[in-house]
């Protein structure tokens, strides 16, 4: 059933405070897509397409409270404005860029760098693209007439006003198609650099994996030395072939005081595996937003994921698997471990269409409370029109347990190690599902990082 | 100087008494057995040597070779050679067995001024105390405790106590949930590690353990009080007549 759960009158606010709101709003984006227009790439068909999305965002605006899928991520109180959109990354910011990216590098693979929404070729290992695989940038698709058509796809929207005003704005972005039986042998690393102060990036990937084709796609986001209070829009289009493979392990960092939307919209095919993580570590807001719709029959899908938050801040994984065809099975594992007054959202939907009846789902979320000011919201919905299908979620939260703290403590080990071996466990839960060690070992990597800097 | 010296102790939790003056005395060399109805402190009491939180310490003293044993962490107390084998282990899933004891193993060893172990050095200690308690290796590689029967959680207290060397031991109910066999195996791990340095107290139901280990002293525990001390063939008596003949001593 959809979700329709109405608002205790208190918290309506007045019709008057509302139309002010958005009127502000919209000058403030209206002008930065105006400004912004002459640099967007792509002419004619792809201008119009940009036109209509941010038309669609205008009507709805930041998405706000009202609006279900984001009612915990009130984006319209929480920035207010969209910044103006960041410069090309000059030289002195590919400097720092490059640390930056160099520091999150994963084992082995293939690095293709976005600076600020904006390719940069020399920070990435463009020669060591295996054969059979084609990147290419956002830019050069939509400014080539041969690729232009392709436009309509990659710059896809959904009902979601973060998504539409991606599609508007894309600066740039990697466009990767993997051939058909092409099994990829090392990973693909997508790393977004943020080096600016006070400004927006955008940028919009794609991904094409072939039939029967394997991949690995690591992206990771990350603040270079100096840049604060930006807002990163991004998004990744992928489809996933019949019978194809892909592991595609997301990592985001930004700064404290920074915003972070990234949409992923998938689409699989046919008797395909597709291993989804995602882990958010830092950044003021964050909001990851997964759209899986399983389209062939016979796929198997794991979807899992973490927040790790601390401070004041403020994490959100949305992610909605659509089962539209029969016999398919979805996994889905998310952890929260949450610190001071951080706050994390998880919702988690799984839509079961009429057809797709032999569908086995489930959804587990937890959440790990570390202080008494942690908050953490947990919305799993199932929304079932089929029959004969297995569905499960089950949601909790809480602290450490006492009485395991003490076992590990009786044996030696300080408080602090004691809680950090707890922790480690839990999140282990929701990364033991990536397939690949070296992977898997990246990723643990991370959230060390991330337990080392707990005071 | 006695290892273990308990004076007067008193413990309360939410304002009820539940150790109500305890003294114990235990040398290096001795094992001690504690026997006593259900619910008269004997657990209680092994968990404040052991440094568990949440109970109020209202009166008396614990020394440890003659330090003030309640002023320390749990770990400090592990680091010098305190071990309480638990009544009831707890399952700690996503850490494996081998993970959790190295990690232990080295913080002690670290917390000592020694040298931490290598990994190959470990395991091979490892493997050949799990092989002398009967473990199969492929429980070490699984979460600790997580899946394990009753016996096995036994076994891997004792497997943690043969590591670590402790010079002083409270078993709690050790012998709870072990068939025959496995009542043998424990024993006999625990006969293993009995030698003058090293002291240990047995929180027991039955005489059947003390069959296969031995004590030198037996305690009957009532109430939160030791209310009669003796040698082995107190078990014998307790074992004929029953606690009722201890309630109102004292
Ligand atoms: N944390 C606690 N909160 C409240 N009561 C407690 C707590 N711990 C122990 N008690 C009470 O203290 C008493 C002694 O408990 P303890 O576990 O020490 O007994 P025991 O002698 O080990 O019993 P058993 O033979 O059943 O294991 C019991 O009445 C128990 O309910
Ligand atoms: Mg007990």
């Amino acid at each position: 059933m959809p979700n329709l759960k109405t608002r205790p009158d208190g918290l309506r606010e007045s019709p008057m405070k509302q139309v002010l709101a958005k009127a502000d709003a919209e000058r403030a984006t209206g002008d930065v897509f105006a400004a912004a227009r002459g640099r967007l790439p792509g002419v004619g068909l792809v201008a119009q397409i940009r036109a209509r999305a941010f038309d669609v965002y205008k009507r709805a605006g930041l998405p706000h409270r009202r609006m279900e899928d984001w009612k915990y991520t009130d984006l319209r109180a929480l920035i207010g404005e969209v910044l103006p959109l960041a410069p090309r990354p000059d030289a002195e910011a590919l400097v720092r860029a490059k640390v930056s990216a160099k520091q999150v590098a994963a084992d082995q693979a293939v690095k293709l760098v976005l600076v600020n929404g904006i390719f940069a070729p020399e920070l990435s290992d463009i020669g060591r693209v295996e054969n059979g695989v084609v990147v290419r940038s956002l830019r050069e698709v939509l400014e080539d007439s041969a690729t232009g058509a392709m436009a309509g796809l990659v710059l896809s929207t959904t009902s979601d006003s973060a998504i539409s005003l991606n599609a508007a704005m894309a600066t740039d972005g990697l466009v990767i198609t993997v051939n058909d039986g092409n099994a990829v042998k090392r990973p693909i690393q997508i790393v977004h650099v943020a080096t600016g102060s006070s400004v927006s990036t955008y940028t919009r990937s794609y991904l094409q994996l072939g039939k029967e084709a394997h991949a690995a796609i690591v992206e990771s986001f990350v603040p270079a030395e100096g840049a604060s209070g930006y807002q990163a829009n991004d998004a990744m289009i992928a489809l996933v072939g019949d019978e194809a493979s892909l592991s595609y392990i997301r990592v985001a960092a930004a700064a404290s005081d920074a915003v972070n939307i990234s949409s992923a919209i998938i689409a699989v095919g046919a008797r395909a595996k597709l291993d989804l993580f995602s882990m958010t570590c830092s950044g003021s807001i964050s909001r990851y937003q997964g759209f899986i719709t399983l389209t062939g029959e016979g796929t198997k899908l794991s979807a899992n994921g973490v927040n790790l938050v601390r401070d004041k801040l403020h994490a959100d994984t949305t992610i909605v698997v659509d089962h539209a065809v029969p016999h398919c099975t979805s996994r889905e594992k998310f952890r929260a471990v949450i610190d001071d007054c951080g706050r994390s959202v998880f919702q988690g939907r799984i839509v079961v269409r009429p057809a797709a009846r032999k569908t086995d789902a489930t959804l587990t979320s937890r959440a790990l409370l570390l202080s008494d000011q942690a908050e953490a919201d947990n919305k799993p919905e199932l929304e079932i029109l089929a029959d004969d299908v297995v569905c499960s979620h089950g949601a909790t939260s809480g602290a450490l347990d006492d009485t395991l703290l003490f076992y590990l403590r009786a044996r030696g080990l300080s408080e602090k190690d004691a809680q950090m071996l707890l922790i480690k466990a839990f999140i282990g839960e929701a990364i033991e599902g990536i397939t690949s060690e070296n992977l898997r070992d990246f990723v643990t990597v991370e959230t060390e990082r991330w337990l080392q800097a707990r005071r | 100087m006695a290892l273990l010296e308990i004076r007067d102790l008193h413990v309360g939790v939410e304002n009820r008494g539940i150790i109500r003056g305890v003294h114990l005395n235990v040398n290096a060399g001795e094992l001690h057995a504690i026997m006593g109805p259900n619910g008269s402190g004997k657990s209680t009491l092994s968990h404040v040597i052991a440094g568990k939180p949440g109970y109020e310490i209202t009166g008396g003293q614990v020394l440890f070779r003659g330090e003030n044993l309640l002023r320390m962490e749990p770990n400090e107390r592990a680091a010098k050679g305190v071990f309480l084998a638990f009544q009831y282990p707890v399952d700690i899933p996503g850490v494996t067995t081998t993970n959790f004891l190295r990690a232990a193993l080295n913080a002690q060893r670290k917390a000592r001024g020694q040298q931490e172990f290598s990994t190959p050095e470990f395991l091979k200690r490892v493997r050949e105390v799990a092989g002398s308690l009967n473990i199969p290796q492929d429980m070490l590689k699984r979460g600790v405790n997580v899946g394990f029967s009753g016996g096995e959680k036994k076994r891997n207290e004792i497997l943690q106590m043969a590591l670590f060397e402790p010079s002083l031991c409270l078993l709690d109910e050790i012998d709870s949930g072990l068939d025959i066999d496995a009542l043998r195996t424990v024993a006999s791990g625990i006969n293993a590690l009995r030698s003058p340095e090293r002291a240990m107290i047995v929180i027991t139901h039955y005489r059947r353990l003390l069959d296969h280990i031995v004590p030198d002293i037996v305690h009957v525990m009532s109430r939160g009080r030791i209310r009669k001390s003796g040698g082995k063939e107190l078990a014998l008596e307790l074992e004929a007549c029953g606690y009722a003949q201890f309630e109102d001593a004292a």
